[in-house]
């Protein structure tokens, strides 16, 4: 008898399989992968280190692309900012950063809008109130406000930004967690395990948990776009980072005013970066949007 | 096997109410329901939809959800009352010294946990067991419920087992922890009758090896003329007929015992139009003052709107007014 370990698929598998089926997704994933290796590669394969003002020559400030230092006969391939930074180098630093913030503030934010909105789709009653009521007021305020006034409280760093966006983005998780956990509660697996005299803790981790799993890591893939570009445009605000390491929109400020004079590349390419990171990571939460969406399942 | 053992009575249940409280109105869901069960009995528990049968599973676990509420009676396991117990100590005898199997086997397994998994936590909820250990004893679970290939069914995930193999697995699980009692909440109707035949053959057999009490909850009364030793009839929330199961297939007393008989299929009756009763259960909201079957009734009258008493005939109990004689209504398991 043919061993049946050899066809089980696994749901990882299956989930793998369903995903390649868009090209579009495959695209963007393989975009993604590059600029988060990039990102993360940036002290290696950047040709500057944009943070080292001593590596910064402001002779050879605003040069158009492709130009060559007339100094020490640098080639910049994206040209250079006014302080004369080599974009390419600023660019994948100032990725990394993005990269960093979005990916940090989405895993933290899941975390604990996951565990709040299980317990309170699962406990019900004043504790599902008390949470969901938090949720609410944070969610009335526009999340740009709410980010503006930590920071204004906090003041600027990286750590203070990371802070901020998961304070704007926790609700999200916790209410589309609380509807899975309270959908999923009411079916017989949930009753069978309390049948079988599990613990709580473990009921809701190890058996509610994963079950609610796909429509959250839907809102989170979407969520770190979101989460980049709202680092973006606080760096833009000039509320995010400071000046000596620009991420992605602060690189984009930095250039804004030189827009007008022709110098467009400042802005530009680092625009450009972060509008085909958040397009990558977009292509990749449709598909997993799809591929997750129980009603789009033929199993 | 030991006659001793066999006449200990593992769960009892006096007078045991359940209520919906809604805005309509307080639902008697369970009304007054007495039972017991002994070591290696197997006790049938038959109604219709709504009936009250699970829910009367459901509050021997202490599994009502609100607004369900039980509000008196007592639920006695060796003696001691599981109603009074602190929610800790309820959830060790759940899945320890009563297990239960639910309805659908397609559903009471959780779809992204492997079988071993749950089966393993299971055991480890209740004894202090190490990983390798409990993985041996979820193998010879599922080989004693008669699955082939245990091991590599403990590595399969429930979608890839079909209906009557997820079935086994949820018996074998009921297993694990060699439990007093096993309450099977209408376990084999979503299975072919071939597989519901073995499963059926199974449990008995499994039952009256280990001596666990078994109560099986159906709606199916051929189920219980072949499986159970005592059958309890539910209708509206209250019990109207029990006794040995014998004694009441052949000679019933309550007219929706009889009626349920009539409407059974059976091959000493091939070619006559089954009858039914006529009518559908009403809703708890809708039920009836007195006997609850009065409105679908042949034989009621004006005295029927009272509650009728308890009649006692050895072992034989209904309640009705006009008993049927006995000679309506047989059937041969």
């Amino acid at each position: 008898m043919a061993s049946i370990a050899a066809d089980i698929e696994t749901p990882l598998q299956a989930f793998l399989r369903q995903f390649r089926a868009s090209r579009m997704a495959l695209l963007g994933a393989l975009v993604l992968l590059i600029a988060i290796a990039a990102a993360l590669l940036a002290p290696w394969i950047a040709p500057q280190n944009p943070y080292d003002l001593a590596q910064i020559d402001i002779l050879d400030a605003r040069l158009p692309p492709g130009a060559v230092s007339p100094e020490h006969g640098t080639t910049y391939l994206l040209g250079t900012d006014e302080q004369g930074r080599d974009m390419l180098s600023a660019i994948l630093y100032g990725m990394r950063i993005s990269v960093f913030v979005g990916l940090t503030s989405t895993v933290v934010a899941l975390a604990i809008g996951l565990v709040l909105g299980l317990l309170a789709g699962y406990a019900g009653g004043r504790l599902d109130a008390l949470i969901m009521r938090v949720a609410d007021i944070q969610l009335s305020f526009p999340s740009i406000l709410i980010a503006l006034i930590l920071l204004a409280v906090l003041g600027p760093g990286l750590g203070k930004i990371v802070l901020a966006l998961i304070a704007v983005q926790w609700a999200y998780y916790a209410r589309t967690a609380r509807s899975a956990a309270i959908v999923e509660r009411r079916k017989e697996y949930i009753e069978a395990a309390v049948g079988l005299g599990l613990p709580p803790s473990r009921i809701v981790f190890r058996h509610l948990l994963p079950n609610c799993l796909p429509p959250l890591i839907v809102v989170a893939a979407l969520q770190v776009a979101s989460a980049i570009s709202l680092e973006a445009t606080l760096s833009f605000l000039g509320l995010g980072l400071p000046v000596t390491e620009p991420s992605l929109g602060l690189l984009i400020a930095n250039g804004f005013n030189y827009l007008l004079s022709g110098k467009y590349w400042i802005s530009m390419f680092p625009g450009a970066a972060l509008l085909v990171l958040i397009v990558a990571i977009n292509l990749v939460a449709d598909q997993l949007r799809d591929v997750l969406n129980p009603r789009l399942q033929s199993l | 096997m030991n006659s001793d053992l066999s006449e200990q009575t593992v769960l009892s249940v006096e007078h045991l109410q359940m209520q919906f409280a809604t805005r309509g109105g307080v639902l008697k869901a369970v009304d007054d329901v007495s039972f017991s069960v002994r070591r290696g009995e197997i006790l049938g528990i038959v109604g219709e939809s709504g009936s009250g049968k699970s829910m009367t599973a459901y509050s021997i676990m202490r599994l009502i959800d609100a607004p369900g509420k039980i509000v008196g009676g007592r639920v006695l396991l060796d003696g001691q009352n599981l109603l009074e117990l602190p929610e800790e100590q309820m959830r060790r005898v759940r899945g320890k010294r009563i297990a239960m199997i639910f309805q659908d086997p397609m559903m009471t397994l959780n779809p992204v946990l492997r079988i071993d998994t749950q089966m393993i936590e299971a055991l480890r909820a209740h004894q202090s067991l190490g990983k390798a250990q409990a993985r041996a004893m979820a193998r010879d679970a599922l080989a004693r419920v008669g699955m082939s290939a245990p091991d590599e069914r403990l590595l399969a995930y429930p979608h890839q087992l079909s209906g009557g193999m997820r079935q086994r697995v949820a018996i074998a699980i009921a297993l694990l922890n060699r439990p007093e009692l096993i309450i099977c909440d209408e376990p084999t109707t979503a299975l072919d009758v071939t597989i519901q035949g073995q499963i059926l053959n199974e449990m008995q057999t499994l039952c009256r090896e280990s001596g666990t009490a078994l109560i099986w909850i159906t709606h199916d009364l051929a189920v219980v003329a072949g499986l159970a030793d005592k059958v309890c009839v539910m209708y509206g929330g209250k019990i109207v007929e029990s006794g040995a199961v014998q004694q009441v297939l052949e000679q019933p007393r309550h007219p929706y015992t009889g009626g349920l008989i009539a409407s059974s299929p059976s091959r000493n009756r091939r070619g006559q139009p089954l009858r039914q009763i006529a009518g559908a259960m009403p809703s708890l909201a809708e039920l009836p003052s007195g006997c609850p079957f009065r409105t679908r009734c042949p034989h009621a009258t004006a005295i029927c709107a009272t509650m009728p008493p308890v009649e006692l005939q050895g072992q034989h109990m209904w309640r009705c007014f006009h008993p049927l004689q006995q000679t309506t209504g047989a059937m041969h398991g």
